[in-house]
């Protein structure tokens, strides 16, 4: 389900699965307009990414596709330290 | 899943949240610093550099099956994620056969869709149930 995750100085990030990753050169035009904004669509599959996560005392990468058959509550919120 | 990073994240949970539920947060707490994966799900807000308080069920399949988007400043009824939650659940173990009416909680009548239905819900359904 998740894989440990080395605590090095490097911040870590994640992205989403099949993505090409930024700065290709495809993507240098930086004339381009950005993409509109757009929701997801319910009844639709969502997009598959990986995280850096932190869980019972450690750190490790977690993979949403992994989860496949499993329900999955997913939340986002604005920050570690907020207070709602 | 917020952009902080994982380091913050457990100076959070252990410093904080720990306090609030015992032996802290019990699911994964993500990081998505630079908001990639909330701007694919809609929920990332570029001006602030956050991501909004978004909220998605995901089924067995991979098939988002609802969502919730607040602004910040009010937090969410987790109640109600587990309502919907339970209602997705008992839909998908009927294969479709059954659905919930408004105001449907666990254990309430659920409504059977179908050529006998049609017309025929005032009978089944009240609005009070709506309410209550």
């Amino acid at each position: 389900m998740t894989t440990e995750g080395n605590a090095g100085c490097a911040r870590p990030t994640g992205g989403l699965v099949g993505e090409e990753t930024e700065g290709s050169p495809e993507q240098k035009d930086s004339q381009e307009p950005r993409e509109t904004r757009k929701m997801l669509m319910v009844g639709q599959k969502v997009p598959d990414f990986t995280a850096p996560a932190y869980h019972n005392n450690e750190f490790t990468t977690v993979k949403l596709s992994d989860y496949l058959g499993k329900w999955v509550v997913l939340c986002f919120y604005p920050g570690d330290f907020t207070f709602v | 899943m917020s952009i902080d990073s994982m380091f913050v994240h457990k100076m959070w949970n252990d410093d904080e949240l720990a306090k609030m539920v015992e032996g802290g947060v019990p699911f994964p707490m993500l990081s998505d610093a630079g908001g990639k994966v909330g701007t694919a799900y809609g929920v990332y807000d570029p001006e602030a550099g956050v991501e909004t308080r978004g909220r998605f069920i995901i089924d067995p399949d991979g098939v988002l099956q609802g969502y919730e988007v607040l602004t910040p400043p009010v937090g969410r009824n987790v109640n109600e994620s587990l309502r919907q939650l339970q209602a997705f659940q008992l839909v998908r173990a009927s294969k479709g056969a059954e659905a919930t009416p408004s105001g449907w909680l666990p254990g309430k009548a659920t409504l059977t869709p179908g050529i006998n239905l049609v017309g025929k819900v005032w009978q089944e359904w009240k609005t009070e149930q709506a309410f209550k």
